[in-house]
């Protein structure tokens, strides 16, 4: 199927979405994602962040969409026509967007464990406005631990779903959920039930804030400050391939290794992220790659190349 | 004009041998000596719009069931009515229910459904029991059930409350809730009419318009659509409340003209004494409001009509939408600014928080309404709120959000004024 999204043209198989089309071209300016996650089946659909124009249904409809259409849920169309970053209503739209999600977000990230890797700081710097009119109360919720690994700051949840899916696909019981309805909403297990499964700790990782942390790992480092490196271990429950992130000798904490669009592929299981916190337990198999325009790139050396390897 | 209302006053209406008495379920013995596509294609002439608020083609929406998927099919009935100023369906089944089974029997039969739902707004408790017991009294008398009349036709009608929520009036979150889950509205596509309740292909209708289709089969599309105007035919439910002296719910055919309907004794009745029409909601709290000179006439100068197109006639800027027919009507003593709190206080506890613009848009909106109302606005408040109900309107998945947005919107649109002059008394205004 041919689809042309900022006047790129490019063939996609039946069944891509519009996403995961504009991501093939360059994940750079592919629009941006909150809530959908390519490993977590119906994930998508509700921060609206992706929203895109669709200018030519296809090549059979020429006329426009409606209104417009979130790329993580629409799937191409042969001969369809997108405007993502070249259309005015779009930027507006995701501006408006960004507002929104952070009007009530506490905005701590000086100590949030999640800046540096937090998603939606990169959002708000990459698509929002430099300010808000927003002069309201924010809602407040306590903080709670969600078993004996995880920690949930509810006032940050910008409510994306991705840790339900985890739990939903990947542990074998779900005690975790949205409760409540509106901006009223919050992640909360049934009646204080503990999050306990051997997968739980997914939920960290595909969490686009600093909602749900690390209990291992909270207060203890800047992540910027740490050395990820790629790391193996033999793991019966999962497929041990991990980052560790390092200070000196120290393991800080351990994490799934995510892709070029910050999405895990292979998800660890709760006994390498928690349970083996050192330098022995890991092979290291080198610097983890790390965006040059990332704020962990700060002090990260990886793969130099002397003239002899050239 | 009586084709839904005609033997609601006669006593006893609500039980199976005054309703058959006076030709209750003649149109479920006409069916059987009909092929089912006949039924389709007569709603199709009928020119029958959904009743719910947005009045799509039902004989459309009808011929869009994907018949081929080898899957069960559903009828749905939403009678999940929960809109601020519309109580035409409460008003009906209470009176009618029967008339509703009818109708649900028909429709199955036409769509070829054996499985049909009722989906109740849980706090109509009276309504849920009426509908259990005519749907047990059509079972005893052989209209419902297996093999219906000795035909081979069989069918069965579930009743299901609700619990509470506004949003389950959505037919995709009507059918999340159905299926025991959060009453979340569903991404689209696809559609119900290809994946619907439990994935299977699903109509789902509101009460009025199901309740119509008896009608239909018993004296055919045609002379339903000469009732009513264009492409707005046959007759439509209003709930009339408001600053009038007589309200309730009409049946009106539809093309009459707005100022008879308020001012006529046949229908509301008119104002109070010396009071004057300041203006009007004409389709339930999510459509846009109208001052009183936009509310009788076009801005063209035409009158204006109850109908789909002559109410939507000047689009947002000057027009509004028939809606689901919620009537309401204020008068100079009422405040614009309170009543536009009023519902985006509504529209802030109802929104279901699955996507973002809706869930922190409408608590924004309510913030500063509430604000302004309370004395503490600020000029800028005015524009902020027309540039919140922008960030919401069209980026939601479900028609929330344009709900939400839109009286917002059109208040400050023609009735600006007013929103100054609270600003300008304001308590702390400098």
């Amino acid at each position: 199927m041919k689809v042309t999204i900022d006047g790129i043209e490019l063939d996609v198989p039946s069944g891509t979405t519009i996403l995961e089309a504009a991501r093939q071209i360059d994940t750079k300016s592919a629009p941006p994602a909150m809530c959908y996650y390519s490993t977590l089946k119906d994930s998508g659909g509700k921060c609206r962040t992706c929203l895109v124009k669709i200018t030519q249904s296809s090549a059979q409809n020429t006329r426009p969409s409606m209104r417009l259409v979130p790329a993580c849920r629409t799937l191409v169309e042969d001969g369809m026509v997108v405007q993502n970053n070249l259309s005015e209503e779009v930027l507006e739209a995701r501006k408006g967007i960004v507002e929104l999600l952070l009007i009530n977000h506490p905005l701590d990230c000086p100590i949030c464990d999640q800046a540096g890797e937090c998603d939606l700081q990169n959002l708000a710097f990459e698509h929002g406005a430099s300010g808000t009119d927003y002069k309201e109360e924010r809602r407040r919720f306590p903080v709670q631990d969600i078993g004996p690994d995880i920690k949930l700051h509810m006032n940050r949840c910008i409510l994306c779903f991705r840790c339900v899916y985890v739990a939903d696909q990947l542990t074998p019981h779900r005690c975790h959920g949205v409760l409540n309805r509106g901006d009223a909403s919050e992640i909360g297990t049934y009646i204080a039930k503990a999050v306990d499964s051997d997968f739980s700790g997914n939920m960290i990782d595909v969490c686009p804030v600093g909602a749900l942390t690390d209990k291992t790992f909270r207060f203890k480092s800047r992540v910027w400050f740490a050395r990820p490196m790629n790391a193996h271990r033999e793991c019966t429950a999962c497929c041990g391939k991990t980052v560790v992130w390092l200070k000196g000798d120290e393991v800080l904490r351990v994490t799934a290794r995510k892709d070029d669009v910050g999405e895990v592929k292979d998800f660890i299981c709760n006994g390498c992220r928690f349970q083996h916190k050192k330098l022995e337990d890991w092979v290291i198999e080198g610097p983890m790659h790390v965006d040059r325009h990332s704020v962990i790139s700060q002090n990260h050396y990886e793969q130099l190349q002397g003239p002899q390897d050239a | 004009m009586q084709i839904l209302l005609e033997n609601s006053s006669v006593a006893g209406i609500d039980q199976f041998d005054v309703y058959r008495q006076h030709g209750g379920y003649a149109s479920v013995e006409k069916m059987l000596t009909m092929a089912p596509n006949d039924i389709v294609e007569a709603v199709k002439k009928s020119g029958l719009r959904g009743r719910g608020g947005a009045g799509f083609s039902t004989g459309m929406k009808w011929s869009f069931l994907d018949q081929k998927s080898g899957k069960p099919k559903y009828l749905v009935c939403n009678a999940d009515e929960g809109e601020p100023g519309t109580f035409k369906d409460r008003y009906f089944m209470e009176r009618l229910p029967h008339r509703l089974i009818e109708g649900l029997i028909v429709s199955s039969y036409a769509l070829g459904v054996n499985t049909a739902y009722i989906y109740v707004r849980g706090e109509l408790s009276w309504i849920i029991t009426q509908l259990e017991d005519a749907i047990a009294e059509a079972k005893s008398h052989g209209f419902l059930g297996s093999k219906i009349l000795g035909s081979e036709f069989s069918l069965e009608i579930y009743v299901h409350p609700g619990a509470g929520a506004y949003i389950c009036g959505e037919e995709s979150a009507l059918l999340e809730s159905l299926e025991g889950k959060r009453g979340y509205p569903r991404i689209k596509p696809p559609f119900p009419a290809i994946a619907g309740l439990y994935g299977c292909p699903t109509v789902v209708n509101n009460v009025e318009t199901l309740a119509a289709v008896p009608w239909i089969v018993m004296h055919g599309g045609e002379a339903y659509a000469a009732i009513g105007i264009g492409k707005s035919t046959g007759t439509k439910l209003i709930s009339a409340c408001g600053n009038i002296r007589k309200p309730g719910v009409y049946e009106i055919a539809l093309g009459l003209p707005v100022e008879e309907f308020i001012y006529s004794d046949s229908y509301c009745g008119g104002l109070l004494e010396g009071r004057t029409l300041k203006a009007l909601i004409a389709g339930g709290s999510s459509v846009p409001i109208l001052p009183a000179h936009l509310a009788t006439t076009t801005a063209a100068g035409e009158p204006r009509l109850m109908t789909y197109e002559s109410l939507f006639e000047g689009g947002f800027e000057s027009g509004t939408m028939l809606g689901s027919g919620g009537f309401i009507v204020l008068d100079d003593k009422a405040c614009i600014v309170r009543n536009t709190w009023n519902f985006a206080r509504f529209y802030h506890h109802e929104s279901c928080g699955q996507c973002s613009p809706c869930r922190e848009g409408t608590g924004w909106l309510e913030k500063v309404l509430e604000r302004i109302e309370h004395g503490h606005g600020r000029t800028e408040d005015i524009d902020l709120l027309v540039e919140i109900a922008k960030k919401i309107e069209g980026k939601t998945i479900c028609a929330f959000g344009d709900a939400a947005a839109w009286p917002i919107a059109s208040a400050i649109r023609h009735f600006r004024d007013e929103f100054i002059e609270h600003v300008s008394l304001a308590k702390d205004h400098v």
